[in-house]
């Protein structure tokens, strides 16, 4: 007996690639059944503008990847992109120029995260718990500094806001959509090229294995909460850039809507598993399920989170039946 | 044949752990381009050891040399970087990631901190055609059996230009095509000048690939011997050893007054714990379970408990099927099983006596239905006298008890419960020898009074003394059963577990009926 082969027959698609083909093939059905039912939905604007209107969410959403992706989970993000608006709102008010505002604002985003990612790994809690306490004191600090919206006058956030780019024919899209595919792209690179991307796989495929194996995985675990917390700034700081205000109750909820497009993106709940792209897909699903809904004219809006959830529960459920059979 | 000298020395290792003294002036001494089995029982101190040598514990005495500068490692990632690489029974890799990325990962060719793929790929591949291993390394490792999964462990450890490399019982999961397999890689890694220390508890694998090896028991060193000047039979003699001698002889055992058939098992077995088995215990029987630890002898006693679910064969108590699938199920039918490890599977030591052994009473009864305290009282005290469990007061934390006292807290437990059968796993390990002869002389007495007992020991003495019928174990199989006749002695027994009774020895574990893991 000579080199022993004992692979099996590979699929033709990897399995891991399965959840996010999936999530695709959902995406483009919805688009078509939306182009056949509604006129004026099979219009490239139509998708440009679920970006437009998604671009805070889908920077929120990459930072919850890092994380969903070690197996943690941050709760807080919604929180700190509420502070981000304040923060900024108010300090803009007060005559401060915007490019020390949006990195005093990163700062904090970034200090929040690597506090809590800190906690996490020195103190050995929960994730769940720590995130829940940053959820509640950053929301908690918006009303601190102030309880009613503050708008926002800065010409250069308001040009932010309303400039168009054009791409070809009339379409075009807003800056902040530039900003956050520059994340997607980003976060994509780091988590397939070095070696922090690889150790946040590892951690969420066995953390005990990756500390015999020599990986740093404190650093990591902390690294990814802190990407987060700057996800979030900046998810916030394009929250202002949309809505043109700092407010206190913005972004209530945001930390599930992040979650639910993760997940329907394919990124495993436990970790180790997903990909950006995927969280990219999620949230257009999230997205066109709102332009469906204002398409159709007649459904509450509230029909967004009846599908959202049957989506999730459906998508749970597929996870479940693909790492079932990897067992 | 001038022997190398040694790359490894420890020398005089002492390790304190409280209340137990793991290790005690131990010895090993591993040679490039061989590989050494440490042998011994479980809880003989071979993970203390190798603990020890990797840096997860500090030794309290002794000295390390590798390649003759003394050594002290802080943790097992500084003992990787000085060449002593280590891999466990359980794969510790990351199932998630590709084979090449489990190979190289933290040490990734990069440019520029960009992670170079295609040299990962390809230098991966290397390392595992030089183990003769062909996968692809792109594949997730999930997709490997952990045979696979084990090697490419092996790889990554041996990559970091290991020098010892330490197998941690890495055939325990393994068929025996993969054990080969496994074998052919220690030969190439062993040829290529590496120290291999080898943890097993299959002798024939010790005997088919060691060289050399160190024997330790009860934490003390009983010699290092080269594997060809060593049978198989003095080898078990060493590794059980003889210490009882000096216990009270129990007086001429009565033959067993056996009514009737208690229980029977027909072809019991549980995929990777124990092969199927088929045992009769009758009413009034004592019969003892011997073989070397890790040989089985617990699995067999958790399936007849319903501790474990059986994956085959029939099980019949008074004649009828019966299926124990939890321990609840078990004590409806009268079976009590005392554990092996009072302390994490039994006892809880900061309840008092009474607490302790009403625990059971209490749980076939259900919580809804408290017992008594004047019940409780009397029971516990009748017990607590018929024992003779010291201090006599029911109302101390367990805890506070000797060791043997202890032992008896758990036996009381499970006899309030007047079981038909009690079994009994290791009930007289690590208490002083007054207590083991009371235990000792409290089962045969049960059995007098018609209770039928399993008896599971690693002391041969003490199985010989006690039971009726001695079943062997080894390698997870029921090779043999004897009747207790004057013609069985130690000698016998131990020829028998080291012979493979009269079967044919063969590793012994071909047919394990789960290889397609992937």
């Amino acid at each position: 007996m000579t080199a022993v082969t004992l692979g099996r027959a590979r699929p033709a698609v990897p399995r891991k690639y399965l959840p996010v083909l999936v999530t695709g093939a959902l995406l483009a059905a919805m688009f078509v059944a939306g182009g056949v039912r509604y006129e004026g939905f099979a219009h490239g604007q139509v998708v440009l503008n679920v970006f437009i209107d998604n671009a805070f969410l889908l920077v929120v959403a990459v930072g919850m990847t890092f994380v969903i992706l070690t197996g943690g989970i941050d709760l807080s993000v919604g929180a700190v992109v509420a502070l981000s608006t304040m923060i900024a709102a108010t300090l803009l008010r007060a005559g401060w120029p915007p490019l020390p505002v949006m990195a005093l604002v990163l700062a904090v985003g970034a200090t929040l995260g690597l506090a809590m990612g800190s906690i996490i790994h020195h103190f050995e809690i929960q994730p769940f718990i720590v995130t829940l306490a940053g959820m509640f004191l950053a929301r908690g600090l918006c009303y601190t500094i102030g309880t009613d919206s503050v708008p926002i006058t800065d010409p250069a956030f308001t040009a932010l806001a309303q400039t168009r780019i054009d791409l070809v024919a009339d379409l075009w899209i807003s800056p902040s959509v530039l900003i956050a595919l520059l994340v997607v792209l980003a976060a994509g690179y780091v988590l397939h090229y070095t070696r922090l991307g690889r150790t946040v796989y590892a951690v969420g495929g066995s953390e005990q294995s990756a500390v015999l194996m020599g990986l740093p995985v404190g650093r990591t675990k902390i690294a990814v909460y802190t990407i987060s917390g700057v996800c979030s700034a900046l998810g916030g700081l394009l929250l202002s850039f949309y809505m043109l205000s700092g407010y206190g109750l913005h972004a209530v909820g945001m930390e599930l809507d992040a979650i639910a497009a993760v997940v329907i993106g394919g990124t495993l709940l436990t970790g180790g598993s997903g990909f950006v792209l995927g969280t990219v897909l999620g949230v257009l699903v999230l997205g066109l399920i709102q332009t469906i809904i204002s398409f159709e004219g007649t459904l509450s809006s509230w029909w967004t989170k009846i599908f959202i959830g049957l989506l999730l529960f459906v998508f749970i459920l597929l996870q479940r039946l693909i790492t079932a059979r990897r067992k | 044949m001038a022997e190398p000298a040694p790359i490894l020395e420890m020398t005089g290792i002492g390790k304190q752990f409280p209340g137990v003294r793991a290790l005690d002036g131990v010895d090993l001494r591993l040679r490039p381009g061989e590989v050494h089995a440490l042998m011994g029982e479980n809880g003989a101190g071979k993970s203390t050891l190798i603990k020890v040598l990797t840096g997860v514990h500090a030794a309290d005495a002794g000295t390390v040399t590798l390649a003759g500068r003394q050594v002290a490692f802080a943790g097992p990632q500084e003992a990787q970087r000085a060449g002593i690489s280590t891999v466990y029974q359980e794969v510790n890799l990351c199932a998630n990631l590709s084979v090449a990325e489990n190979v190289l990962i933290g040490r990734e060719p990069r440019r520029f901190g960009r992670i170079q793929w295609g040299a990962m790929r390809r230098r991966a591949a290397e390392l595992l055609s030089r183990l003769e291993l062909d996968v692809d390394v792109t594949a997730p490792l999930a997709d490997y059996s952990l045979a696979i999964q084990q090697m490419v462990a092996i790889a990554r450890a041996v990559d970091v230009e290991a020098r010892v490399l330490i197998l941690d019982e890495p055939t325990s999961s393994l068929d025996a095509g993969e054990v080969a397999q496994l074998f052919r890689v220690m030969r190439r890694l062993k040829d290529r000048g590496l120290a291999i220390l080898f943890v097993s508890h299959f002798l024939d694998q010790v005997y088919e690939i060691a060289d050399r090896m160190t024997i330790l028991r009860n934490g003390r060193l009983v010699g290092e011997y080269r594997t060809s000047e060593l049978s198989q039979r003095a080898l078990v003699g060493k590794m059980i050893g003889r210490e009882l001698a000096e216990l009270e002889r129990l007086e001429d055992r009565p033959p067993a007054r056996t009514t009737g058939t208690l229980l029977q098992a027909e072809g019991v077995g549980r995929a990777g714990a124990i092969e199927p088995f088929s045992l009769t215990i009758r009413e009034g029987e004592v019969v003892g379970l011997a073989g070397l630890l890790g040989s089985g002898r617990t699995e067999l006693a958790r399936l007849l408990f319903g501790a474990d679910h059986a994956t085959s064969g029939t099980l019949k108590v008074d004649g009828r099927p019966v299926h124990l699938r939890t321990p609840h199920a078990a004590m409806n039918h009268k079976i009590a099983f005392c554990s092996e490890d009072r302390k994490a599977d039994g006892l809880i030591p900061d309840l008092t006596v009474r607490e302790n052994i009403v625990l059971a009473l209490q749980a076939m009864r259900g919580w809804t239905r408290p017992v008594p305290r004047q019940q409780q009282e009397e029971l516990v005290g009748r017990y607590v006298k018929a024992l003779r469990i010291s201090p006599p007061d029911p109302d101390v934390p367990v805890r506070t008890l000797s060791g043997g006292n202890q032992q008896k807290v758990l036996l009381a437990r499970w006899l309030i419960l007047e079981p038909r059968l009690l079994i009994l796993d290791e009930p007289t390990r690590g208490i002083d020898v007054g207590a083991k002869a009371e235990i000792q002389r409290l089962v045969a007495e049960l059995s007098d009074g018609g209770m039928a007992v399993l008896f599971v020991s690693a002391e041969l003495e003490e199985v010989l003394r006690l039971s009726h019928k001695v079943g062997v174990l080894r390698d997870r199989r029921l090779i043999d059963e004897l009747p207790n006749d004057a013609a069985l002695t130690t000698e016998v027994l131990m020829e028998t577990i080291a012979s493979g009774g009269g079967a044919v020895p063969g590793s012994g574990r071909h047919d394990r009926g789960d290889g397609g893991r992937s």
